[in-house]
């Protein structure tokens, strides 16, 4: 031992000389770090409640709870995340998960109250000093834990397809569908925009864990057109979809099609494999084969009660078949989903119109109730001079004569007039019989126009050219083919349905020669078959009905799908089947005691 | 007490030195033993914990004495147990990544980086080089921070309480730069499989500089009041020698092995992350006595902070620093078995992982230093010390009690 080791230690002495390493006033002075993962903000407008943040959070710190000022509403159920702070760890999963990315934290990390309940408060809509701070832990691109994009549906090249009516989208492999079924986060969001509520995220769980059989048993519990809907529907649940807040929604309408494009050639087995109908001797008459009428028979039958569908037009489907072309949904797809319907006992009598082979109040009379799904099939002619001309043709009349198996002339020129979906099959269609030269007009601008941006791509994808704020105003004869007389249009005021009305341009005119134009501008409801009868029918042309029940205002009759809400969407219809299927179940049983 | 079975423990019969010639793991001198008859007066029993100063946490030794002699020690732990490894079994993967870290309060990163290694190589996801980088950033900063936490505590088993304090202030200098960095102080979830949580902030480098600087002149000070100190070195230096012989058997790592002139380094010896790219040595000892390894430890903390300038400087400049995973709400890791290790500042930390090909983990075993050293090897090591270098002792094995409970 040297006497440097004796004398060395009282070197700390010289430690008393300096400065204290403590701060003062740490509560003022000491401000959590940047990026610091203090006390939680939530952006309460831009959260929607999907609860995914509940969901991750594993301490359970998080519960989801009603507030006020946020309505349950088309995706957002209302709830926001409380936070409990006698749980939480700070870790930001919650940020890192959340969707909308309306959840953060701030660097606030002193805050104390003497109040143990104060410590579990509701982010952003609670009063807190720290709500709506700049500081602190926000995710980024890179730190979210979920992935924005869509895996594609392979599909025909538009070249290719533009030269057949043969289905375009091939459906998903199972690689595909796998890993977009991973990307669901099973908030189930989705599940009150769709109208008939499919257990969306059970379905596309059974994806993920190769349980399609079951799969399609939850689809049929709510869709007995799954299979054609997987091509063609709408899809309210992708525009609900939490995912579409900071990427692309979840493939959900590829999903179900991915599940019946490998469960079809099982299908009754798996459905009714050992099912017995109990008969309750009872029957009902729907009229009308449409997704509607078939839904409603579907569920009514499957309840024991004798179904007779009665369908004017040789083959079932309704506007599934003679409106929507081939290449979106094949009729094969079509025929094998009905065939399911009526092999559990639909009878099924097509080729009888109601009002006309039959009438109204005899299939009153010889049931006990009644459902009437006619659809709005009756295309609409533009009021203007020249609809009679030769070369001139109702967009749902053309693709009507298509579906039939017609192949009608109609020239290289072709006009379609209108922005909805059908003017989309009416111009696509028209590429597929050969026209070289196809041009939409439509009299708003293409944020108005009510078609989906899908079909609007792929139809541009095909080489059909948009015209916008244009309108026919006269159409005449000329040597070959037609010539048709335009105006421009302005926007102006919004109207009732909230888009801004059009309003001619004076001096706009200008003319088009073209050989044939189509007009695609709407349906309506033909209930002439209810005329001279008690149901009450509005002033255009629907069937009224109570909201709630789907009953007219006689007992016992029922309608439902286009034909009481005007043009809408399959799975509307689709719904109002299943739902008129219930009431008239309770209706019959009600009428029985 | 009663006279009876209860009064008598046993002890291994012989004292070290000739213990150590037929030692291996299936001839191991404790299995055979004679009995303290404790009623014979000669002995008291006494507990030292769970709750002590010279604990980092609660354990308890449960010490039988022969006047100031250790005769016999029994290790005694189920203060801290949190169940965590068995949590994991019913949290999905990601959910665990917070939960790890919780294992070693003073080097919660190690867990942090070992799990998400042993997470990533069961599914396969490659990690940015950037994040490979930044995690042995992270890696040697809390080394630094832990280690520099140890010779305070090492300091202080010994009455030298102001080392102790100097060592918590600096390592706050560092918990600054963590909360800069990570978002957070003492927990720092910053390392999670897929990468790392976000890339160095502005002027990081330049303050991280100062702080190694102020950790330089710790250690100078340190050196003077502690490693050169005369009461110090008379405590410690030929006290709780290990022998060289023991270091294999009983599964002795980090500096504690290093000490006893066994050069293990996992860093060295089985690179993982960036550090075959980096210049350095492993720091071997020799003498194996307390005042050896807590030599050691300062020097494994200068040669972090070397560490630490080299990677900031190699560091490459942009890039990403975190991989998408598949949906970490329904992930499902490839169903398999690894054991991923690391050095952390106690010595080898490993995770032992399983995987059934399920949305949770199957098993996370954790192995950590504190667990080998400080239950059968201190019960070892503490026979024939006196009592007041106990806790001396049991802070240079590297104990840390929440490590050994998981
Ligand atoms: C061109 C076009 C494209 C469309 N594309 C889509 C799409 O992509 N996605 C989507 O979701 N929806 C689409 N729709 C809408 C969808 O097809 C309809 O909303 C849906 O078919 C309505 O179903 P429904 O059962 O109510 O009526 P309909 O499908 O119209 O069925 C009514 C049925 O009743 C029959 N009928 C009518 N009167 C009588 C009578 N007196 N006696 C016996 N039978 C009668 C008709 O022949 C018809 O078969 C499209 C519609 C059209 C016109
Ligand atoms: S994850 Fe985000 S959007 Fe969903 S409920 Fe939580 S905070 Fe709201
Ligand atoms: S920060 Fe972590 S522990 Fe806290 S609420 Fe969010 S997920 Fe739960």
């Amino acid at each position: 031992m040297s006497l440097k080791d004796v004398i060395s230690p009282f070197y700390a002495w010289k430690k008393t000389l300096d400065k204290p390493y403590t701060i003062k006033n740490p509560i003022a002075e000491r401000e959590g770090a940047e990026r610091y993962r203090g006390f939680h903000t939530n952006d309460v407008e831009k959260c929607i409640g999907c609860g995914t943040c509940e969901e991750i959070c594993q301490n359970e710190a998080i519960d989801m709870v009603p507030v006020q000022g946020a309505d349950p509403q088309r995706g957002d159920s209302g709830l926001r995340p409380k936070i409990d702070y006698g749980r939480c760890c700070w870790c930001a999963l919650c940020v890192d998960v959340c969707p909308t990315g309306s959840l953060g934290m701030s660097n606030e990390y002193k805050w104390v109250t003497p109040d143990a309940e104060e410590y579990r408060f509701i982010p952003g809509v609670d009063i807190k000093p720290w709500n709506g701070a700049e500081k602190g832990y926000k995710r980024s691109d890179e730190a979210w834990l979920l992935r924005p994009g869509l895996k594609n549906m392979p599909v025909v090249e538009p070249e290719e397809r533009r030269q057949t009516f043969d289905e375009m989208a091939l459906g998903y492999n199972d690689n595909l569908a796998l890993l977009e079924a991973n990307r669901c986060l099973e908030c189930g969001i989705c599940v009150e925009a769709c109208p008939t509520h499919m257990d969306i995220p059970q379905y596309i769980k059974a994806i993920r864990e190769n349980r399609l059989e079951d799969g399609l048993q939850i689809l049929y519990d709510t869709n007995p057109f799954s299979e054609s809907c997987g091509r063609i529907c709408t899809a309210h649940c992708q525009d609900a979809c939490a995912m579409a807040h900071n990427g692309d929604a979840i493939g959900i309408r590829w999903l179900k099609r991915y599940i019946t494009d490998n469960t079809w050639q099982r299908r009754d087995d798996i459905l009714h494999g050992d099912n017995r109908i109990t008969e309750r001797g009872k029957s009902v008459a729907i009229i009308g084969g449409g997704p509607s009428g078939l839904s409603a028979a579907y569920y009514l039958r499957q309840q024991g009660y004798t179904v007779t569908v009665y369908e004017k037009h040789d083959k079932a489907g309704g506007m599934l078949r003679y409106g929507i072309p081939e290449y979106r949904l094949p009729k094969a797809v079509l025929d094998r989903e009905i065939e399911t319907i009526t092999r559990i006992g639909v009878q099924l009598k097509t080729g009888v119109a109601i009002g006309g082979d039959i009438s109204f109040e005899q299939l009153r009379r010889e049931n006990d109730a009644v459902y009437i799904a006619v659809g709005a099939q009756k295309g609409t002619a533009m009021p203007i001079e020249g609809m009679e001309t030769p070369g001139v043709y109702i967009g749902v009349d053309f693709l009507d004569r298509i579906a039939a198996g017609e192949r009608p002339d109609i020239g290289s020129r072709v006009l379609v007039v209108g922005g909805g979906n059908t003017a989309m099959d009416v111009c696509r269609s028209s590429v597929r019989l050969g026209a070289a030269e196809v041009s939409v007009l439509y009299r708003r601008t293409e944020k108005e126009m009510p078609a989906n941006a899908e079909e609007i791509e792929e139809a541009r994808e095909e080489g059909v050219r948009f015209d916008f704020l244009v309108s026919p105003v006269r159409i005449s004869r000329l040597e070959t083919g037609l010539r048709v007389e335009c105006r421009r249009m302005k926007l102006g005021e919004p109207d009732a349905s909230g888009r801004r009305r059009p309003v001619p341009l004076e001096g706009s005119e200008f003319t088009l020669d073209v050989d044939s134009c189509i007009m695609a501008i709407g349906q309506k409801v033909d209930s002439s078959m209810a005329h001279g009868t008690d149901v009450h029918i509005t002033r255009w042309g629907t069937f009224e009905v109570n909201a709630e029940t789907l009953q007219t205002n006689v007992p016992g009759i029922f309608a439902g799908g286009d034909c009481e809400s005007g043009p809408d969407d399959a799975i509307k219809a689709i719904a109002d089947g299943k739902k008129a299927a219930w009431f008239i179940a309770k209706y019959l049983q009600a009428e029985h005691n | 007490m009663e006279s009876g079975a209860s009064s008598a423990i046993t002890v291994p019969t012989e004292a070290h030195s000739d213990r150590t010639d037929r030692l291996s793991p299936w001839n191991p001198f404790w299995a055979r033993e004679t009995e303290l008859d404790l009623d014979s007066g000669r002995y008291v029993k006494i507990w030292q914990g769970p709750q002590h100063p010279g604990v980092t946490g609660n354990m308890a030794l449960e010490v039988t004495l022969e006047g100031d002699v250790v005769r016999d020690c029994k290790t005694h732990i189920g203060y801290l147990h949190r169940g965590f490894e068995k949590l994991m079994e019913r949290r999905k993967w990601i959910q665990c990544f917070p939960i790890v870290c919780r294992i070693c309060v003073p080097e919660p990163d190690t867990n942090e980086y070992l799990f998400a290694a042993g997470v990533e190589e069961l599914s396969g996801v490659e990690i940015p080089v950037k994040a490979a980088w930044l995690r042995a950033l992270v890696l040697e900063m809390i080394r630094v921070a832990s280690m520099t936490m140890g010779l305070g505590g090492q300091a202080g088993a010994y009455g030298l309480g102001i080392v102790g304090q100097w060592a918590v202030v600096h390592r706050d200098y560092m918990l600054d730069l963590f909360e800069e960095l990570t978002g957070g102080r003492v927990y720092h979830m910053y390392i999670l499989p897929g990468g790392v949580r976000q890339d160095l902030p502005e002027g990081f480098t330049g303050r991280m500089e100062k702080v190694l600087r102020m950790f330089e002149n710790l250690i100078a000070d340190i050196e003077k009041v502690m490693f050169d100190n005369a009461v110090f070195k008379a405590r410690t230096k030929g006290s709780g020698v290990l022998p060289r012989e023991w270091v294999e058997p009983f599964g002795v790592t980090g500096t504690t092995a290093r000490a006893a002139g066994v050069p293990l380094d996992v860093r060295k010896d089985n690179p993982y992350l960036i550090y075959d790219q980096l210049d350095f040595e492993k720091i071997v000892g020799g003498e194996s006595d307390i005042y050896e390894r807590a030599f050691l430890r300062k020097e494994e903390i200068l040669m972090s902070i070397r560490l630490i300038r080299q990677i900031l400087k190699r560091m490459p400049g942009e890039g990403p620093v975190r991989r998408k995973l598949p949906n970490v709400l329904h992930w499902q890791v490839q169903a398999g078995e690894t054991y991923v290790r690391a050095e952390s500042g106690r010595g080898e930390m490993g995770y032992y992982m399983v995987s059934d090909g399920g949305e949770y983990p199957r098993r996370v075993h954790v192995r950590g230093a504190s667990y080998t050293h400080a239950m059968a090897l201190l019960e070892q090591m503490a026979r024939g010390q006196s009592i007041a270098d106990i806790a001396g002792l049991m802070v240079s094995l590297q104990t840390c009690p929440p490590e050994i409970e998981r």
